[in-house]
């Protein structure tokens, strides 16, 4: 498999070549074919996404709003940075056993910091004088937490939802190292069969999915930020992709 | 090959024999995220400089970096072995890539984030712009730098063990090696290992940046 030395005469991969194997007809039927590698990616990583989020943003806009566990939020994206993926993968083996499973619990794992943070800091940072006169107004904590603290933390809950999203298509490609499918599967096989032209074909098309989902995702924010919320000069945030590295400053 | 084995999860005595074998990973690992983290940071500096004398240049060369920091990691080195093979060059071309965006965006944010005031003061002091920007910008900025510096080590040290798959990866070693042949103790030995690199990096980052900006201490 990969991990062994794979040295030797490589074969040189040209523009002819890999367009050659995107025209091969073969690479788009069956359990091996473009179709549904692709889909078996985007499976992945949307579920892993759905469950980090249903899990990590009411979590994260709870410990905002009560203003408690700042340091528990903020240390998880330092920490959570610091565990390679590949290491939780191949430790989920032998917990969860081999396929999606040890795929998901990495790529959730992956997905949760990011998440984590952006929705703590979004709500603690809402302006005190606005809760303050949504509570003037009667306004009980709740009402406080979803109808005026969580649509002014859109933008950087989204950002955060955004960086993750990018991170787990990335990683997803790691997935095809303990049999769970998806289009690393291409680089994993090429690499076996020392098939260049494979890899890199395979390669290129998680960086067009990678980047068409990123250009998805910004379309989305723009979107679902509340009009009034937009074009304000401290949502520069929402636009970077690796937000945490400001939040770390 | 993955049924339920009742090895445990440490087998010290293979630990003992082999600390040769970690050592040297080790020592790989680290040479990879310091050559990686050093190039990277050699590299912002000289287009963050060259962004602060001509801005417009600002925009697209951030969008580049953006671009690069895109490409998942595995795709990346896959795509670069056919051209500079199962090598180190391989592995820091793709490891520096990563950590350009990080680097960059956090040195333009410290520069930026210079008060107009201590600015005009400089200049009214006779500073020529390139004297203002290394006597007084950059030493500002520090704070801002060092959070990218930690940020782009931490990252660099879990992508170093990705490495492993195109035959370099130091600790990751242990993490491929461990998983084909279905031996916990070098899957744990490596994770652990990483993870603790990457903190103490962290932590010692942590330290020498209070002692180069006392004046930005953290509660």
């Amino acid at each position: 498999m990969v991990g062994q030395a794979l040295t030797g005469t490589l074969a040189s991969v040209s523009v002819t070549s890999v367009a050659r194997w995107f025209a091969d007809g073969s690479h788009w039927h069956g359990v091996d074919g473009l179709p549904h590698r692709l889909s078996e990616h985007v499976a992945l990583s949307a579920i892993a996404l759905a469950i980090a989020c249903l899990v990590t943003v009411p979590v994260g806009a709870i410990l905002g709003h009560l203003g408690r566990g700042g340091l528990f939020a903020l240390n998880v994206a330092n920490v959570g940075r610091a565990i390679p993926s590949l290491a939780i993968l191949v430790v989920a083996v032998p917990l969860v056993g081999i396929g999606a499973r040890p795929a998901y619990v990495a790529l959730i794992a992956l997905a949760i910091p990011p998440i984590l943070t952006n929705t703590y800091v979004a709500v603690r940072e809402v302006d005190r004088e606005v809760t303050d006169a949504a509570r003037g107004m009667g306004m009980t904590g709740m009402q406080i937490l979803t109808r005026v603290e969580l649509p002014l933390a859109v933008p950087l809950i989204l950002a955060g939802i955004r960086t993750s999203t990018f991170q787990v298509i990335a990683t997803a490609t790691l997935a095809a190292e303990v049999a769970a499918g998806g289009l690393g599967r291409y680089i994993v096989d090429g690499f076996a069969v020392r098939d260049e032209t494979e890899v890199f074909a395979g390669a290129l098309v998680v960086v067009v999915l990678a980047l068409a989902v990123e250009a998805l995702m910004a379309g989305v924010q723009r979107l679902l930020v509340p009009a009034a919320l937009r074009h304000h000069p401290d949502h520069h945030l929402e636009d970077s992709p690796n937000e945490t590295v400001h939040l770390a400053a | 090959m993955f049924a339920v084995s009742q090895q445990p999860w440490v087998k010290w005595d293979w630990v003992r024999q082999h600390l040769g074998l970690v050592r040297h990973e080790l020592w790989e690992h680290v040479l990879l995220t310091v050559l990686a983290v050093g190039i990277g940071m050699a590299i912002a500096l000289v287009l963050g400089g060259l962004c602060r004398a001509w801005r417009p240049l600002t925009a697209p060369v951030l969008a580049v970096c953006g671009a690069l920091y895109a490409v998942p990691s595995l795709a990346l080195f896959a795509m670069l072995v056919p051209v500079t093979g199962f090598t180190t060059t391989t592995a820091e071309i793709g490891l520096v890539g990563y950590t350009l965006l990080i680097l960059l965006r956090n040195l333009l944010v410290g520069l930026d984030a210079v008060p107009a005031e201590v600015r005009d003061a400089a200049t009214g002091m006779g500073f020529s712009r390139l004297r203002l920007l290394l006597r007084v910008e950059l030493p500002l900025a520090l704070p801002a730098i060092f959070a990218g510096l930690r940020v782009a080590t931490v990252t660099t040290i879990g992508l170093v063990t990705v490495t492993s798959l195109i035959g370099q990866g130091g600790l990751g070693y242990f993490l491929i090696d461990g998983f084909q042949r279905d031996f916990r103790t070098e899957v744990v030995l490596g994770s652990v290992l990483a993870v603790a690199l990457a903190v103490v990096a962290d932590l010692a980052f942590a330290g020498v940046q209070r002692r180069l900006t006392p004046w930005s201490a953290k509660p």
